[in-house]
């Protein structure tokens, strides 16, 4: 099998799942990240931290392909402009990617020719200050972190940090993310080459 | 400009006598050659400074759009090359661009990207001024004698603005052509930009985005003209595109962008006082809704537009749904790609702000905006940020001062060049015709005598 079908078993290129109530589910969901919610067991936060924690390291050290596997197939990539995501029927993001368009973001990484991305970034995500809470439906959990993203890239040394909110549920036996919201400090301001996986 | 009604120039009080704008001593015909360009444009700190004085502001620069603006009081705060301005829009509802700038000790006096007032008050020494810069109170004015005169500190501000359109344009220049004029071979394709919708106009409402680069400004106008980039700079892209199409047209979006480009349909025009455009619309295949990458929630709201209007309109709101395949640039600042208004803020001769708006249409059903938001993201993620990377690989290579030239000589001299009967020029697409017609522009408003008024 070569890299390309392996990525279109992971993010399939044949349909996507957003649709209108999709969007209202998304809203209701991403404002939740905003208040305390009731906690959960500590076998449970401790599985949920366990994968958020897993979901950075695979990107600090680039296994994208394994990182896209952390995600449900109906998942959300989300870097919104607007502090908490407002409402993406209406505004623009940085990247809002349903599992397809993650899949493309891979892709385009693999092919070596993203010039923005050569040389790659090496980065460091760096979570602290992390809750867990339930979910609004059943079955979901949320888990709310501060992070910061330190990169290298070429000659240029940064730090990117916001709070982030990953909303995971159950699936074939393992938490995976059903929504990825990235909330940068600075995500309505000037922002150099953001080509890098956050 | 003699018997011109100008927003926010009515019952202003006389103004000052212009000032000339300084002019940098140094040979630009040396600098700005028939096909190529010192590398001194893009480097030197004092033609930088001089830019942002006689470039930006001694011709028409964009400002802002009126849609950002719609109410009385709402206002903006955006830069004249390097000068903070508040655009406001007065309670009368005209429109008025101020500088920034308290007139006693020089604090900005609106601290604020966007908002409503009716009134800004300087949080240093509380002076107020109504927001169509009128100054209205200052606290203790017993403490100025008999010869202060308050009608003379109103904000500044810059004296001609005019909107075509919606798109809001302003200039210091009191010579300068009525607008209208210096949008040359302009006009007639933001007539084109626009008219593809229902209502005509487009409306900005999103979060804009903002992407910085170490470089020029002069990069971003080289690289919205340049019909030769696009298969090598977006070449992860246009590879991702066709992997992940599977070898369908369908979906694999900018693949017109292989082979002899210049064999295309595709072209390159020169439209007077700098503007230029690349068109790209000639060339597109199957439609524009077909070959656009597949967006977040293409399906489902394609299904529910078809089932809304039915098949035929649901096929023509599908077309506006996503890019206009034009890159129009108006000289010096305002890009129009696809569907978005893209504003060119240069910082610092080697870092630059392009700050994009995404837009949406009205008279339309919502769920061709909500399609807008997804497709106007693509680009800026996976297109954008490749060029950026080239600007500032230029930056580097431009360090160097022993090789001096930059090269815009394609199809220079190879007779494939027609000019109309405006003075429009077209050119294939990989001409760098466009460059070399900014830069005539550039070079006359760095030399020419030119005089500011700011009241």
């Amino acid at each position: 099998m070569t890299r390309l079908d392996r990525l279109r078993e992971l993010a399939p290129v044949t349909s996507s799942p957003v649709t209108a109530d999709f969007y209202d589910r998304l809203i209701g969901e991403a404002g939740s990240f905003a208040e305390e919610g009731e906690p959960v067991d500590a076998e449970t936060e401790r599985e949920c931290v366990r994968l958020v924690l897993r979901e950075a390291r695979l990107l600090d050290q680039a296994r994208f392909e394994d990182w896209l596997r952390l995600f449900t197939a109906d998942a959300v990539y989300w870097i919104p402009h607007v502090a908490g995501g407002g409402d993406p029927r209406r505004e623009v993001s940085l990247a809002f990617d349903d599992v397809r368009r993650l899949g493309d973001r891979v892709a385009r990484l693999r092919t070596g020719s993203a010039w923005s991305q050569v040389p790659a970034s090496r980065t460091c995500h760096q979570l602290t200050n992390l809750e867990a809470w339930r979910g609004l439906r059943a079955g979901t959990v949320r888990v709310r972190s501060t992070f910061v993203v330190h990169e290298s890239r070429g000659a240029v040394e940064r730090s990117l940090p916001g709070w982030c909110g990953h909303l995971l549920r159950v699936e074939d036996a393992s938490w995976r993310i059903v929504l990825k919201q990235v909330n940068l400090l600075t995500a309505d301001l000037g922002l150099e080459n953001m080509s890098l996986v956050l | 400009m003699k018997g011109q009604t100008r927003a926010g120039a009515a019952n202003a009080p006389e103004r000052d006598a212009p000032i000339a704008l300084a002019r940098l001593d140094r040979d630009f015909d040396h600098l700005v050659r028939e096909d190529r360009v010192h590398r001194a444009v893009y480097t030197d700190p004092e033609i930088f400074t001089s830019e942002m004085l006689r470039v930006f502001g001694g011709t028409w620069t964009y400002l802002a759009h009126e849609s950002e603006i719609p109410e009385p009081g709402d206002f903006r705060t955006v830069r004249l090359g390097l000068r903070p301005l508040v655009v406001v829009r007065d309670a009368s509802g005209r429109v008025h661009a101020l500088f920034n700038r308290c007139m006693h000790r020089g604090a900005t006096v609106c601290r604020v990207e966007r908002g409503s007032a009716s009134h800004f008050q300087c949080p240093y020494h509380g002076w107020t001024y109504r927001n169509d810069g009128r100054l209205t109170g200052l606290s203790l004015p017993k403490g100025y004698g008999p010869d202060f005169d308050r009608s003379q500190l109103d904000l500044r501000r810059v004296p001609f603005v005019e909107s075509y359109r919606g798109f809001l344009f302003g200039t210091i220049n009191p010579d300068a052509p009525p607008l209208l004029e210096f949008l040359a071979g302009a006009r007639d394709l933001i007539d084109q930009w626009l008219d593809r919708y229902p209502d005509g106009n487009v409306i900005v409402r999103s979060a804009a985005h903002r992407m910085v680069y170490r470089g020029n400004w002069k990069l971003a106008l080289d690289n919205a003209i340049d019909g030769y980039h696009p298969p090598f700079s977006h070449r992860s892209l246009l590879e991702m595109a066709a992997e992940r199409a599977g070898g369908s047209d369908e979906g694999r979006d900018m693949q017109w962008w292989s082979g002899d480009v210049d064999e295309s349909p595709m072209y390159v025009q020169a439209l007077g006082n700098g503007h230029t455009f690349a068109d790209q619309r000639p060339a597109v295949f199957p439609s524009s809704w077909a070959q656009q990458r597949p967006q977040p929630g293409r399906e489902a709201y394609e299904a529910a537009l078809r089932a809304a209007v039915g098949d035929e309109k649901a096929e023509a709101l599908l077309q506006i749904a996503v890019g206009s395949q034009m890159n129009l640039n108006v000289f010096p600042n305002l890009l129009l790609i696809g569907s978005q208004i893209q504003v060119i803020e240069p910082i610092a001769p080697d870092r630059t702000q392009l700050t994009w708006y995404a837009t949406t249409i009205s008279g339309v059903p919502d769920e061709v905006n909500v399609l807008r938001m997804r497709s106007q993201e693509d680009f800026l993620a996976f297109g954008e940020p490749d060029d950026q990377a080239n600007f500032e690989e230029c930056q580097r290579g431009l360090s160097i001062p022993e090789i001096e030239w930059i090269d815009f000589r394609r199809h220079a001299h190879t007779g494939t060049e027609r000019r109309d009967e405006r003075g429009v020029v077209t050119g294939l697409v990989t001409d760098e015709l466009g460059m070399r017609h900014y830069y005539e522009e550039w070079k006359r408003l760095m030399t020419v005598p030119l005089r500011a008024v700011t009241r």
